[in-house]
Order: structure tokens, then sequence, then C-alpha cells
């Protein structure tokens, strides 16, 4: 029986499988743009804007940084047993000029990474239940640039 | 200067794995700064406590918590919660009392009682509006990724490398086997840094501090109540708590993302080095006059992004400190002369008031085996999660 696909955390990204993007908001009046979604107050001090429209985030970016855990992470982190190093990747957009941090594929170690490499979105496993796989966004190497 | 006020008694409970309740630590911190300034508790008119959000309902609100196991006298009370910058808004808060003329006399407090092995965001359930919640669920990212991702940052910007994040471990290290208080009295070798285990690559489990059991506590006065009890007074002509300015275009903890840079105009000078400059504008100082500094070592790494952030070195050269001994007792410009938090460990509402109780030793000339000769000026530097500054120069 297979699970069903669940974002693990509700509208912060689309669920398209093949070409998902991050799920942000752009202020009406100051067209700054947030993520994770700010919806009450704009957070630019020149602003007094309180309407934010739902914006796609660029898919892609540069390798601002990255990291590794070696150790499983504590809960609420649900680290599987027995525990997978896993990278971390800090990814700077270039249209929004904003850095996104998330984890990186597995199979993807930090001696493959390289600050300035494209890097883009992916949906991945975050962990599963009986009857749920839980969906998180995750950074990979570019395939169109390799 | 009308803005100073004086550092009369200083006083640390030693940090460590203690397992007591973080009451005990503040205590004995309090009683021994009263006793270094030569004061009764019955003294003090103003008590600033840092809080920590540990051992219950946030530290019992601390201020009073402290007040109380001294033995409730009536004294004014504040508590501030900053993350690891709680303890110099209590400076802050006691200084301004201080400094309006509504006490003379104030003790600043902080302590905890710390859990083993990585912080995680306390209490349990479903938080899926905190950030801080959200980062541990979805990615992991637990403090030493941010350390890891800022450290990998200057090999791949500067060409830093492991050995010199080591040799910031090893110079700390010397440090702290000469502060009695230090959690960790052992020197380290290069070779041990290097062969402890890997944690948030490039960072090993020895360039990462740890959680500790401690407390710090100062007896902060005003200049013309001082005199009266000493002739050349400590004294402290800044403390900056500032907040970052929009957008603020690095990554942070508990983050996941930065603002925007997109169609603003990026602030020109960035969050943590502002924390610094205000400090510096405060007192009409600059890093050139400073003699030492206690900076924030999360990581040993990060040892090196302070140096630039203060104001020791241009970008990118920080390395060229460290690889050259400037850093270290004796050398140009002394950093983390106590041993910082790699000999130290966290005890988040302490150590911004730990960074100045070690300023104070060494301006009058009490740091012992790590003394730095002559020090006149010194700055602390360290912020707290979600955008808090903490920086306070001492001088004397
Ligand atoms: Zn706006």
């Amino acid at each position: 029986m297979s699970k069903t696909p669940t974002p693990a955390v509700e509208g912060w990204f689309t669920l398209d499988r093949k070409a998902p993007h991050l799920l942000g908001t752009r202020c009406t009046s100051c067209s700054n743009v947030f993520f994770p979604k700010e919806t009450t107050f704009c957070r630019n001090p020149a602003c007094t804007g309180s309407e934010f429209e739902e914006v796609e985030l660029s898919r892609t970016g540069r390798l601002w940084s990255f990291t590794n855990n070696c150790y499983a992470p504590p809960e609420p982190y649900q680290a599987a047993d027995p525990f997978e190093p896993y990278a971390i990747a800090a990814v700077e957009l270039e249209q929004e000029r904003m850095v996104i941090m998330g984890q990186v594929v597995g199979g993807v170690g930090v001696e493959d990474l390289e600050a300035g490499m494209e890097m883009e979105l992916v949906l991945d496993t975050l962990y599963e239940d009986d009857e749920n796989e839980y969906l998180v966004w995750k950074w990979q190497p570019s395939q169109a640039a390799a | 200067m009308s803005n100073e006020v004086a550092i009369l008694g200083v006083g640390m409970h030693p940090w460590g794995k203690w397992g007591k309740n973080f009451v005990e630590y503040g205590v004995k911190a309090a009683q021994d700064a009263l006793a270094d300034a030569g004061l009764d508790w019955q003294d003090v008119q103003f008590v600033a406590g840092g809080d920590t959000i540990r051992n219950g309902y946030p530290g019992y609100v601390a201020g009073a918590t402290f007040a109380q196991a001294l033995g409730w006298q009536g004294a004014q009370v504040a508590s501030s919660y900053g993350a690891c910058a709680s303890g110099s808004q209590a400076i802050a808060t006691a200084r301004a009392q201080i400094l309006a003329g509504l006490c003379d006399v104030a003790l600043v407090v902080g302590a905890d009682t710390t859990p083993k092995g990585f912080f995680a965001p306390t209490g349990g359930g479903d938080r899926s509006k905190d950030p801080d919640w959200l980062r541990f669920r979805l990615v992991g990212a637990t403090n030493p990724v941010y350390f890891g991702l800022w450290a990998r940052r200057r090999m791949e910007l500067f060409g830093a490398t492991e050995e010199d994040f080591a040799k910031v471990k090893v110079k700390n290290s010397r440090h702290g086997a000469k502060n009695p208080n230090a959690r960790y009295p052992k020197a380290f070798t290069m070779e041990e840094v290097l062969a402890s285990p890997m944690v948030s690559d490039p960072l090993r489990l020895l360039q990462i501090c740890a959680t500790s059991d401690g407390g710090a506590a100062l007896i902060l006065t005003s200049m013309e109540f001082a005199r009266k009890h000493t002739a050349n007074p400590v004294t402290i002509p800044a403390v900056s708590n500032v907040t970052p300015k929009y957008p603020n275009t690095l990554i942070e903890m508990p983050n996941f993302s930065t603002d925007s840079g997109a169609g603003i105009s990026v602030p020109d000078v960035p969050f943590r080095p502002s924390i610094a400059k205000n400090a510096y504008e405060q007192a009409g100082l600059g890093p050139e006059d400073m003699d030492l500094a206690e900076v924030y070592d999360l990581s040993s790494a990060l040892e090196l992004d302070w140096y630039e952030i203060i104001g020791l070195c241009k970008e990118g050269e920080a390395e060229r400190l460290v690889r050259d001994g400037d850093t270290a007792v004796g050398g140009r410009i002394p950093v983390n002369t106590s041993g910082g938090l790699g000999a130290f460990g966290e005890a988040i509402p302490a150590q911004a008031i730990a960074q100045v109780c070690e300023l104070t030793w060494q301006l009058r000339g009490e740091a012992g085996g790590r003394q730095v000769e002559g020090a006149k000026l010194g700055i602390t530097a360290n912020y707290g999660l979600f955008g808090h500054g903490s920086s306070v120069i001492v001088k004397r």
C-alpha cells in the first residue's frame, strides 16, 4: 500500500514533484519578498503595508555555504534509525537575493559540494509514519548544469 | 564622563556540570561580587536578573528569585531575557537606572543549569508557527549546523583551513587552563583537536562550545558612590543592545532564510558589526584603542568572524591574526583571555556578564597567569537568538 504524500509543513512549497517551488509572500506596497511567508505586517521599516500576495520563489540558486549533521539532531527532528549523516545547504536565490537553508538530497555529501555551484529545489521524504510520507524541500546540485 | 557607571564588584560560580539548581550558582556569584565590592546585600537597591528559559517558568523570572534567595530586602527588580544577550540587557537596565539617578547600587546576576548535548527547543507539542521549533523539525538545523555554515563560508571565501580553526581552540584552551572558573582546565594540542569527531563539517567536537552550568554577577554603582570606595574604579562607558537593520542578509539562528536584499538598499554596516560599532560610538573609542576582547566563540571558527566584526582586522585577515599569535595572551590584541566559550561552555543568562567579569579582572591586574599587561580598555561582543545585540566596553 502506497503512503499519502503529505507536506511536512502546510503551505511552504508547491507539491509539484517535478519542479517544486518554495512559496513566499510579496508585500503589495513595497514588493519585498518574504520566506517563510509574512502575512500580517511588512517587515520593511519604510513600509506600512499589510497586504501580501503569494509568490513562487526561484527554484535555483548558488550555493552560499554548506555543512552536515554527523549525528542525529534532537527532537522534534524525526531521525531515522539507524541515522544516516546528511548534508545541509544554504543557497542564495539570485533574483530574490535571499539565502535559504535546506537539507541536501541523500547521496550528496559535503565532499561533492563547493560554494558558488548551482543548486535546485526538489521535494523529498522528511520522515514517514504508517499512512503518510511527509515531504520537505531539499537542495540538490542542478541537474541541468551538471 | 557622564555615561559611565562603575563596576565595584565581580563574582562567578565556576562553570561545569554540577547538577544543582541554578539559583545556587547565581547566589554564589552575587555573594562573591558583594564581597569583592566590600558591600552588604542590604546595600543593593536594584536587582537586574538575566533570565534563563530553562529550569521551569522561565528561570522563575530570574531577578526576584535571586533576591528571595539572598533574603527579601525590598530592592527594586527587573528581569531580562534576550537569549545569549540576556546578561548584557540586565547590565543595560541596571546602568540606565544608575545613570537616571534612580539608584546608586545595583546587582546584576545571571545563572543557568543546562541539559546535556545539543540545545533543542524547550517544551513539547507541535509548534508549527515557531521558527525555532521548525528549524529542528524540517531541517535538523542544530546550532552547530549554523556554526558549520559560517565556518565553511570562511574556507570558501578566505581560504581558512581546519588548522586555523584548531589554532583558535588551542589558544583559548591555554587561556582557560589558567582560569579557575573555566569548565575545561585543559590545554589541548592541535592533534587532539583535529582528532576529535566531526559534528558539523568542518567543525569537530572540540571546536564547538558545550552547554554548562554557571553563574556570574556584577555590582554596578554610580561613579560618585564608587569613588567613596576606590580611587580608580573599573567602569562601563558603553552598552550596546542593537537590533539588526532591514534587510538582514546573513543567515542567523533560528532562521531558515535571510531577508531579501532585492530591490532595496542593504545597510552599510551589517548586524554583527553594528553591535560593536554602536558600543564604540557610545564610548567615543575605536578598535585601535582596545587592549583585549571577549567574544562569542560558539565555535572556534566563529571567533575569527568576530575579529573582523569588532574591527581588529579587515575582512578575510582574521586567519593571519591567529596564525601570528596576535590574539593570544602576550600578543598584540589578546582575545578570549578567559578561555572563551570554548573553555567555559554556554550558561546563557550568565555569559555576557561573565565576559565583563573577565575584563574587570584583567583591567585590575588580577587575572593571574592569563594577565594582559597594562590593559586599560576592553570590549565584549555577543548576541542572542532572534536579533539581540550585546556589546559592553570596559575601561580603567
Ligand atoms: Zn512592504
